[in-house]
């Protein structure tokens, strides 16, 4: 047994194509949601009842006319199909009271509640094939973190599975369509994307990074090519929409649809307000307000106030210019710009999830009547961004605890749920720490090594190889004239058992000598017999007077370096190993 | 050198196809209050459903029981807390657990009294039930699992690990698990109500106090998990047995008794001393106990005798007094081989084992045993899941089957699903010890006969659930699914003897190598 095979577990590193493990988390997300029935929920419980019974009730021309309930249906028409799907079950299992127009109102029965929670918690298998799309090209340990991160995503289970909404399943929805754009199948993706629009139309926030993305990106080759494509695309998101929307544009009540669907009569902020751009300017209105009053001005009193949760028209601001949803709609635009200008510019796919979850900050920030539930939007997006750098990690980290969580908590603030909410977050905790302290000890860091010569390249490549490294670690990019002098660009992405590698490694570095070069076995007998590490020395050359050292422990390494050492008349200086110091330089 | 080169890499060797390579991370500490962040987690979210006897007038439940305890406790005297009077009526839900029980009620009605003192007026609280007064009751659970289980299994784990012990430390996080995500405990404390893990928590620390050898510790813990709920006798015979076995190998044997005496002497006057006063006011208390006129088995418990009774009608048969000496003749049969061996060699994986055989046989053969009893046989499987993961799983697999029944009564069938699967998946998660627990099915007659009781129960809970009984035969299910209980938890009682006593000849083994080396 070689001494470096015991110290480094270089299978577990490798990707793995069975996803065991995310049914495995999956279903103990499943065991807690469970637990979470007869937990509190929200209005909103009631509103989804009522729409079971009205899409169940009443014909399709009637679905968005009707006003039995404040709760009108405001989603677009695919949910509301989908509301009319789950009442099929919903007819068959239980009391069928519940579906009646107007004797169902407010009954929230038991059984209800089970059926309704069952139908969220399965409906978040969407999600979980979502995430298991996006995992599959990852490596095991980014894709297990990923999984976490989405799948027992404390924001997701308290706004579903407490508060009662099915965000998991359309959050699955956009997942598809991102994993399909990153496999390149940008047909597909538009597609699922379009849909999701038909599901919830909030999440058209990302259409603008969309449309730049797939124009750049599906639509190029040739100007006949790329417009061929542009009609193909065009064809299947205009079919997408005419399914949604076409039967209501016959029955004629197609005003009646976007009515309900874009109420810009409700207040700049929701009732629960959320933590962003306009709560800054509210306050400074009401302070400029206050400071005007007592300098003597008169300040006529705002009427309304902002936060209605329902329809009603309001012009709530004292002193600073109402904001129009138009004003908020171009201030959304304009934060987008630099996203789309990158998109225009270089469309990749291993990019569009980061715009995509930049761009849903932005609506969060700059929305009209934006509630906090919307920050899972882009906190989901973030999740799988956030495993692939240090930085990512830490932005997520930020926004998903500070913003996210805190801002959910407000909003579920009855004493039973607190400890469960503060709790579910904080089990979160852990993944996300552990995650940010894998990062910090050396396990995204990235090296950028500049090499002059193809040489040290074919070096740092043997060096993986010794290592066991997995094979996307080193990257190896040939560069142009722009680098003075430097060919090669080479990328160490170094994870945890290369760390743990290198850390036994040394360089060694022979000084100027009248006797020839030896050769690495001759150096690799020499350091056996004069090192005394028992398990053996393996000595290989990086070019030049350099060789590197691969010994079996740590502490062996630390043994060596305390000691001086020479070969023959040459001087051996030695170094731990590092990625610039095998270079030719 | 080679030797200990591999030990140490495979303790640090994380897999990362390993579930629990999140949690431990970070090292013991970190990894074991993340662990406990999700218990914790999944006992609030079992404590928002139903407790027992939730809205039954008159009598309601142990909730209603634990909730007249404060009452009682905090406007009587404590003199008055065991005796019948027009303000302590003892036949309703009287104060039937040792005095430790009391003062926690003490404590816990100070709380409930300071937040919403309706529910705990004297006589007009009876039967009080609101949604603050049912919040601040399972938070006073809550808090005392935090107080007393988590650090004595955290004790616990920190002992077990850090002896001669080596392992991957995702087997440990797994073991935390396993103890801390015992579905039946959850399920007893935060569903059905009750106060089980203090005293747990206490004879928890014992064991891990006689683990770590500090044997004074150990008995002045196990006084208290007494005195908090008599039922921790059934660990009596196995504390007793090896601490006795361990000091007649000391050279002064009569002066380390007498140490040990005088501890527990001393521990059992401090918690008694409002009764020591008179003979009178002590016997009443001790009256309160051990209650005999409730019968020697209550509802339908997987025991010897209330599955013997469909033949023998024990009841009719024999009168109390002559009951009560037959069962503690069985009870003592059946404990000895364990005692013996742990008197003759005392060892700490003997001890476990002991620990685990004598709570079974008074689970089997004692007299007054509820069903929620096998909760105490539970706690020492779960300290050798990791040397026996089929006999631990298989335990509980049973365990919980047996409890069914009751579940139902207190309508808590979705959690005791959930928690079911959230053991099942804890169990088998994927890396750890995967490889040593799959092992355990070599032959095929046995996962044939394995399957087949796996497959019996599965149809017992749903037929339980979906068919009604015969009229003839009301309690036909219940007994069905009390007979197969019963015969896994003899046949588990048989196993775990011959185990414990083959700990010995391993020790012998162990012992020549040494000599040989």
């Amino acid at each position: 047994m070689t001494p470096t095979e015991t110290r480094i577990p270089n299978a577990a590193t490798k990707p793995n194509p069975n996803s065991g493990h995310l049914a495995w988390y999956a279903a103990v997300a499943a065991c807690i949601k469970l637990f979470l029935i007869p937990s509190y929920h929200s209005t909103d419980f009631e509103v989804h009842r009522h729409w079971l019974a009205l899409t169940h009730s009443l014909p399709l021309s009637h679905w968005y006319s009707d006003h039995t309930s404040p709760w009108t249906l405001d989603y677009p028409p695919f949910f509301a199909h989908f509301e009319r799907f789950l009442s099929l079950f919903a007819r068959l299992l239980l009391d069928p009271t519940i579906l009646h127009l107007h004797d169902g109102l407010d009954n929230s029965s038991p059984s209800l509640i089970v059926f309704h929670r069952l139908t969220v918690i399965l409906a978040d298998s969407v999600l979980v094939y979502g995430i298991h799309r996006l995992g599959k090209k990852l490596r095991s340990r980014e894709r297990n973190l990923m999984w976490v991160l989405v799948v027992w995503n404390p924001g997701l289970l308290i706004v579903d599975h407490m508060h009662f909404q099915y965000n998991g399943f359309l959050l699955g929805l956009l997942l598809l369509s991102l994993s399909w754009l990153e496999d390149g199948k940008d047909l597909m993706g538009g597609f699922a994307f379009a849909v999701l629009l038909c599901f919830k139309h909030l999440f058209a926030v990302a259409a603008p990074v969309y449309f730049v993305y797939l124009l750049r990106h599906y639509c190029r080759g040739g100007l006949v090519r790329g417009f061929g494509r542009l009609v193909m695309m065009g064809t299947v998101v205009v079919a997408v929409f005419v399914a949604a929307y076409g039967p209501f544009v016959y029955y004629g009540q197609i005003q009646q649809v976007l009515g309900r669907m874009f109420p810009f009569g409700r207040g700049l902020c929701h009732a629960y307000w959320a933590p962003n751009f306009w709560v800054f300017y509210i306050l400074l209105d009401k302070g400029l307000a206050f400071v005007l009053l007592k300098l003597g001005f008169i300040i006529q009193a705002p009427t309304a106030s902002f936060t209605g949760g329902l329809v009603g028209y309001s012009s709530p601001f004292a002193v600073l210019p109402t904001v129009t949803p138009l004003i908020t709609f171009v201030l959304v635009l304009l934060s987008l710009v630099p996203c789309l200008v990158k998109a225009w510019r270089d469309p990749q796919p291993r990019m569009i999830t980061r715009w995509v979850a930049y761009a849903y900050t932005c609506g969060f920030l700059f929305g009209w009547h934006v509630h906090e539930k919307a920050s899972l939007h882009f906190v989901i997006p973030l999740a799988i961004v956030a495993i692939q750098s240090m930085e990512d990690a830490s932005h997520y980290f930020l926004l998903s605890i500070v913003l996210g969580l805190e801002g959910l908590v407000t909003f579920c603030c009855c004493p039973t749920n607190l400890p469960l909410v503060q709790l579910l977050s904080s089990t979160s905790m852990p993944s996300t720490f552990s995650m940010r302290f894998l990062a910090e000890g050396g396990g995204e860091r990235q090296w950028k090594v500049l090499v002059c010569g193809a040489a040290g390249v074919v070096r740092i490549k043997d060096v993986a190889n010794i290592g066991g490294w997995p094979e996307n670690t080193v990257a190896v990019k040939e560069k142009g004239k722009k680098h003075k002098g430097c060919d090669v660009e080479v990328l160490v992405e170094s994870t945890q058992s290369s760390m743990s590698f290198l850390g036994s490694c040394l360089v060694g570095r022979l000084e100027e000598g009248v006797t020839d070069l030896p050769a690495a076995m001759e150096i690799q007998r020499r350091a056996q017999r004069n090192w005394k590490v028992t398990a053996g020395v393996q000595a290989s050359e990086l070019g030049g007077a350099c060789f590197l050292f691969t010994l079996p422990l740590v502490e062996d390494a630390q043994g060596v370096l305390r000691a001086r050492w020479s070969f023959g008349d040459r001087r051996v200086e030695l170094e731990w190993w590092l990625p610039t110091g095998c270079c030719v330089k | 050198m080679e030797k200990r080169k591999r030990t140490n890499a495979l303790k640090d060797d994380v897999n990362e196809d390993n579930i629990w390579w999140l949690v431990v991370q970070r090292g013991l500490a970190p990894s074991f209050i993340s662990i406990s962040l999700f218990a914790l987690l999944v006992r609030v979210a079992v404590s928002l459903h139903p407790y027992s006897g939730a809205g039954k007038p008159p009598k309601y439940g142990d909730f209603e029981a634990q909730r007249h305890w404060m009452e009682i406790t905090i406007n009587l005297p404590a003199s008055e807390w065991y005796r019948n009077s027009t303000a302590n009526d003892l036949s309703y839900w009287g104060l039937d657990y040792p005095p430790l029980t009391a003062y926690q009620s003490y404590i816990h009605g100070l709380i409930l009294r300071n937040f919403l003192p309706d529910s705990v007026s004297l006589q007009t609280s009876h039967g009080h039930e609101s949604y603050l007064g049912k919040l601040l009751m399972r938070w006073t659970v809550l808090s005392s699992d935090v107080l007393m289980l988590f650090p004595a299994v955290f004790y616990f784990i920190v002992v077990y690990y850090s002896g001669s012990r080596t392992g991957c430390k995702s087997d440990w996080a797994w073991h935390v698990a396993m103890i801390l995500l015992n579905p039946c405990l959850i399920l007893i404390d935060h569903g059905h109500f009750q106060y089980n893990c203090i005293s747990l928590g206490l004879t928890i620390g014992a064991v891990a106090a006689i683990l770590s050898d500090k044997d004074l510790l150990a008995c002045f813990l196990f006084s208290l998990a007494l005195n908090h709920k008599q039922m921790c006798a059934y660990f009596a015979p196995a504390f007793f047995s090896y601490l006795l076995g361990k000091c007649l190998r000391r050279r002064n044997p009569l002066l380390e008794v007498l140490k040990l005496g005088f501890v527990v002497i001393g521990t059992f006057s401090i918690v008694w001393w409002p009764y020591l006063q008179s003979v009178d006011a002590f016997l009443q208390v001790l009256s309160r106990l051990a209650p005999f006129e409730r019968g020697i088995y209550e509802d339908y418990v997987a025991n010897f005798w209330c599955t013997s009774s469909v033949l023998i009608k024990w009841k009719r048969l024999f009168t109390i007094p002559s009951l009560k000496l037959l069962s503690l003749g069985a009870t003592v049969s059946a404990s000895l081989p364990s005692m013996v061996q742990q008197i003759w060699a005392p060892s700490k994986q003997g001890f476990l084992y002991g620990l685990l055989n004598s709570s079974l046989s008074f689970y089997l053969f004692s007299y007054q045993v509820h069903e929620k009893s096998i909760l105490l046989p539970l706690l020492p499987a779960s300290f050798l899941a990791i040397d026996e993961p089929f006999l631990f799983k298989w335990m509980m697999h049973y365990a919980l089957l047996s409890m069914f029944p009751l579940m139902c009564r207190d309508e808590l069938i979705l959690p005791y699903i959930s928690l079911s699967a959230l053991f099942i998946l804890l169990y088998y998660a994927p890396g750890g010890r995967k490889e040593k627990r799959d092992a355990l099915s070599p032959s095929n007659l046995k996962s044939f006969v394995v399957v087949f009781l796996v497959l019996c129960s599965l149809v017992l809970h749903v037929v339980y659930l979906v068919v009604s009984p015969p009229e003839k035969y009301p309690f036909l299910f219940e007994a069905m699914i009390m007979l197969l209980c019963f015969s896994q938890f003899l046949f588990i009682t048989g196993y775990t003897n011959i185990k414990q006593w083959m700990t010995l000849k391993d020790s012998a083994l162990k012992n020549k190598e040494k000599k040989h080396l």
